[in-house]
């Protein structure tokens, strides 16, 4: 069987970080970019590549459809909902990137095997990617009642499809730290930082603990699930080792005794932006790690 | 008589910081009773880091921020309840439910140089039909023309007023006469300050901001709010008077309020301690000033350590998770600049 034929739509930072590591790919064809600038980087990169452009958007899209296996949505979440109905009645199979979680939540080291036959899946947030697999790898060894993300990215790394969707980020990432972290509640905050040179992607976790965890097997399970998160996006790193508070926090899951502090820092592969755009990278390594698990599975 | 700008009192939300976000019911009511008493036009009622800051970063907050903005709305006979919301922190949801509990000023902050994630949340506002205002956080760490820029997205986005705001309370009389005068020139909408004290300024500040022509100004009595405080608003009110500026409000039933009703929520308000001073100095977000303090004693480093770093680092507002970061890295460095054994 030939390659999984793949047309990303949107030619912003995320759908450009992709084409390179697309064009990487031993299983996975890159058969065009789709956008709707003309004028657009993205659009002139892929043309350098070789691959197939046009900017008459999803419509082009759905007229070729027969020549696709497989979509990446990198544009909004409101345009992937524009779009979602059509890519089905088409056939085709989408790996949505943006926060419009219209189909299920996946986070590869977590929940990949169980729905890799779903017609459209969605990869949350980058916040979702790099904090989620944390608080499973917490909730699988200790009771989470509660857990809390800050994600913050460099300014100059979030294009403007980012900024318009930053509630959705905000809700998405929320609810994903409970539908597929395994935490009774979730809490997500967003944060962008100007400074110059731009800071790499930052991201804290938070796990309220309930009675009855181990240290030790906290600790353990946290740093197993970094080096398997670290095996699809080199750049994914634990700051320090995790930090235990004990204290009374009246979280929204109710009162605990302590908590854990996971400190990450995610430095990007440079495919597109530079390394400090760790946040594409986590999105757009993950994107393809769930597509090539797709194609093994045909 | 009019006033010659709109007041609005920020206790009930930047003082949060000042308690650690322990507000109870039982305050909000007493508070909003005096202001409103004495004719305070706005007030603002949420946790310190606005519309759904409760969290291990920002604090839990003692009372659930929509028990405390529906005291505030019940109490209220003639001021407008305001709140604040941070895009990334607080969600569109939350802006709904308060609209629809009567709140009627929706403040919608983010740093100086991030206004156009405000976009979605400001045109909410207005939809909801309450007043919208941008809130531009940090503004010192940018030019005034540069800021022009960004309160102009604001206003595109539909914004009644543009803030500048100077979190970290850092700037200068200059740096603050500019700032108004510069938004003054640029925009059609209305201009406001927000002011803390870390310079001992705040006053001084919006006076000079009344000079440039603004068109409102925050204020929390008694100084109640984050770091060294904000502009005390009975001072402000005073010093207004004595200027010739008229605010519509008696100053002596205001200084009775913050009295009887605020004083005794935190009595040693108002001291500028070195700490607090430093913020101001180094130019760091003033709500980070009692989570450095207790990281400080958790990590056992000092936290005018703390606080130098943070401002070397450009941190913004909201990256409180940075503090853990940076004590547990000063411990660290401590600890491995120990003279070996011999």
């Amino acid at each position: 069987m030939g390659r999984m034929r793949c047309a990303i739509v949107g030619s912003g930072n995320i759908g450009t970080d992709l084409l390179y590591k697309l064009l990487r790919s031993d299983v996975l064809e890159v058969a065009a970019m789709v956008g709707i600038d003309p004028a657009s980087e993205g659009l002139a990169r892929a043309g350098a590549e070789g691959v197939e452009t046009t900017s008459e958007g999803a419509d082009w899209l759905i007229e070729n459809a027969a020549g696709f296996d497989l979509v990446f949505e990198a544009t909004s979440a409101w345009v992937h909902r524009l779009n979602a109905p059509r890519y089905r009645e088409a056939g085709l199979t989408a790996i949505d990137l943006t926060p419009a979680k219209l189909g299920p939540l996946v986070v590869p080291p977590v929940n990949l095997d169980t729905h890799l036959d779903s017609p459209n899946l969605n990869l949350i947030t980058c916040g979702g990617q790099a904090t989620v697999p944390i608080v499973a790898a917490v909730g699988a060894v200790a009771p989470v009642p509660y857990a809390e993300i800050v994600s913050t990215v460099s300014s100059v790394s979030a294009g403007p499809g980012t900024r318009q969707n930053i509630d959705e980020f905000t809700k998405t990432t929320s609810a994903s730290l409970v539908e597929v972290g395994g935490a009774d509640h979730g809490k997500a905050l967003m944060i962008l930082n100007p400074a110059e040179p731009p800071i790499l992607m930052r991201n804290t976790v938070f796990c309220a603990l309930g009675d009855g965890y181990d240290r030790e097997e906290v600790a353990d399970s946290i740093t197993e699930m970094v080096r398997t998160v670290a095996s699809y996006v080199p750049g994914y790193r634990i700051k320090a080792e995790p930090v235990f508070d004990e204290d009374l926090f009246r979280t929204p899951g109710g009162d605990v005794k302590a908590r854990v502090v996971v400190l990450l820092e995610v430095e990007g592969a440079a495919d597109y932006l530079p390394p400090y755009a760790g946040n594409l990278d986590i999105m757009t390594a993950s994107a393809v790690r769930v597509a090539e698990a797709m194609a093994a599975a045909r | 008589m009019t006033a010659a700008f709109r007041l609005t009192d920020s206790t009930l939300r930047d003082g949060s910081h000042a308690v650690a976000h322990q507000l109870t019911e039982d305050q909000v009511r007493r508070v909003v009773a005096g202001l409103d008493g004495a004719g305070v036009p706005v007030i603002e009622v949420t946790h310190g880091d606005g519309l759904g800051g409760s969290s291990f970063n920002y604090g839990f907050s003692h009372t659930d921020e929509m028990n405390l903005v529906r005291v505030a709305v019940e109490t209220a006979t003639k001021s407008k309840i305001a709140v604040l919301m941070l895009p990334g922190i607080g969600v569109k949801d939350d802006l709904r439910r308060v609209a629809g509990m009567g709140v009627r000023v929706a403040r919608i902050a983010t740093h100086c140089t991030e206004a156009d994630i405000s976009e979605q949340h400001i045109a909410l506002a207005k939809e909801l039909g309450m007043e919208a205002v941008g809130f531009l956080m940090m503004s010192h760490m940018i030019e005034p023309e540069a800021l022009l820029e960004q309160a102009r997205l604001m206003e595109s986005y539909g914004a009644d007023v543009v803030y500048t705001v100077d979190s970290a309370g850092a700037m200068t009389i200059d740096d603050a006469r500019r700032r108004v005068a510069t938004l003054k020139a640029g925009l059609s909408c209305e201009v406001g300050i927000h002011a803390h004290n870390n310079l001992s300024l705040a006053v001084a500040n919006s006076l000079a901001a009344l000079e440039e022509g603004v068109d409102q100004i925050d204020g929390c009595m008694t100084g109640l709010g984050a770091g060294a405080g904000n502009c005390p608003t009975e001072v402000l009110v005073a010093a207004c008077e004595k200027t010739g500026w008229e605010t519509a409000i008696d100053p002596i039933s205001l200084i009775e309020v913050a009295d009887r009703a605020v004083r005794p929520i935190r009595p040693e308000q108002g001291v500028i301690d070195g700490d607090g001073l430093l913020l101001g100095y180094a130019g760091v977000y003033g709500s980070f000033l009692l989570h450095a303090k207790r990281a400080a004693e958790r990590y056992g480093v000092p936290t005018r350590d703390i606080l130098l770093e943070l401002g070397e680092r450009r941190v913004v507002g909201g990256q409180e998770d940075m503090i853990i970061d940076v004590a547990m890295e000063l411990q660290h460095r401590a600890a491995s600049a120990q003279p070996a054994a011999i």
